[in-house]
């Protein structure tokens, strides 16, 4: 059977559902970024985790850390969101739910990340 | 003569409780479960930075929350999946390349991972307590 698809669709590779591959792409694109982010991470929470509040102000103050840091949260927000929008896809087959689901999956990391953002910057600047 | 194709009885796909457990098929499940413990841990820790905006008081009611039995059980399991799931990421990173794939191979990294992590848990979390002498 002849090809029914448009030479521009073709090239576009975009697909039916208008997204091409995006999603992998960005799921791949965030877990790589992901990696030495998180290293980051868990050494700042193995030492400074149970330290004082003057502790872990002076180090979230740093240039260095509070960047690392709110990269660390915007890298891995993404991912999740990414990540959590399949698992809805997956387990979740009733429109309406699915649609409350994956607004929510949207509103989630923003808060979480505006929480982080503010708190970041409000310790760098001295808050 | 046949019956009808909507009458006969038509071959059933087996559902996820019938199959062996296999070593990959269980790391790709531990991927997704601790994908999305990992998804609301996020919260604590953006909640751990706003308690260290507001006072000494406050930082160290979370604090405490944190240092109590079940905040360092919810911590050590917490770090354990971020590692976890790093491990399984980056052997879905390997597989990305077209390398890995083989039976035995995939078998033998999805074992590695499982064993990677735990170990790499504990001797993060004991190099901790060695520095700072307890959490």
């Amino acid at each position: 059977m002849a090809d029914m698809r448009t030479p521009l669709n073709k090239v576009r590779g975009l697909g039916s559902a208008r997204g091409g591959t995006e999603h992998f792409w960005r799921q791949r694109l965030t877990a790589v970024s992901n990696i030495p982010l998180i290293i980051f991470f868990i050494g700042f929470v193995a030492v400074y985790g149970g330290a004082s509040y003057e502790e872990v102000r002076t180090a979230l103050a740093q240039p260095m850390v509070a960047i690392l840091i709110g990269f660390a949260f915007l890298s891995v927000l993404y991912h999740m969101r990414l990540g959590m929008q399949v698992i809805i896809e997956d387990y979740v087959h009733e429109e309406g739910w699915k649609i409350a689901l994956i607004i929510l999956n949207t509103f989630f990391p923003i808060v979480v990340g505006a929480i982080a953002l503010y708190s970041l910057l409000r310790i760098a600047f001295g808050g | 003569m046949s019956k009808s194709t909507a009458t006969r009885a038509r071959p059933i796909s087996p559902h996820l409780q019938i199959y062996r457990f296999t070593p990959t098929m269980t790391m790709s499940i531990l991927h997704r479960i601790t994908g999305g413990a990992l998804y609301f841990g996020t919260l604590l820790f953006a909640l751990w930075l706003l308690a260290a905006v507001g006072s000494r008081e406050q930082f160290d009611f979370v604090n405490g929350l944190f240092g109590s039995i079940l905040g360092r059980l919810v911590i050590f399991g917490y770090s354990w999946a971020l590692i976890h799931h790093m491990l399984g990421g980056i052997r879905h990173l390997i597989w990305d390349t077209g390398h890995g794939l083989e039976k035995q191979t995939s078998r033998t990294i999805a074992i590695t991972t499982l064993i990677g992590s735990i170990a790499l848990t504990i001797v993060i979390w004991g190099a901790a307590w060695a520095i700072r002498g307890g959490l």
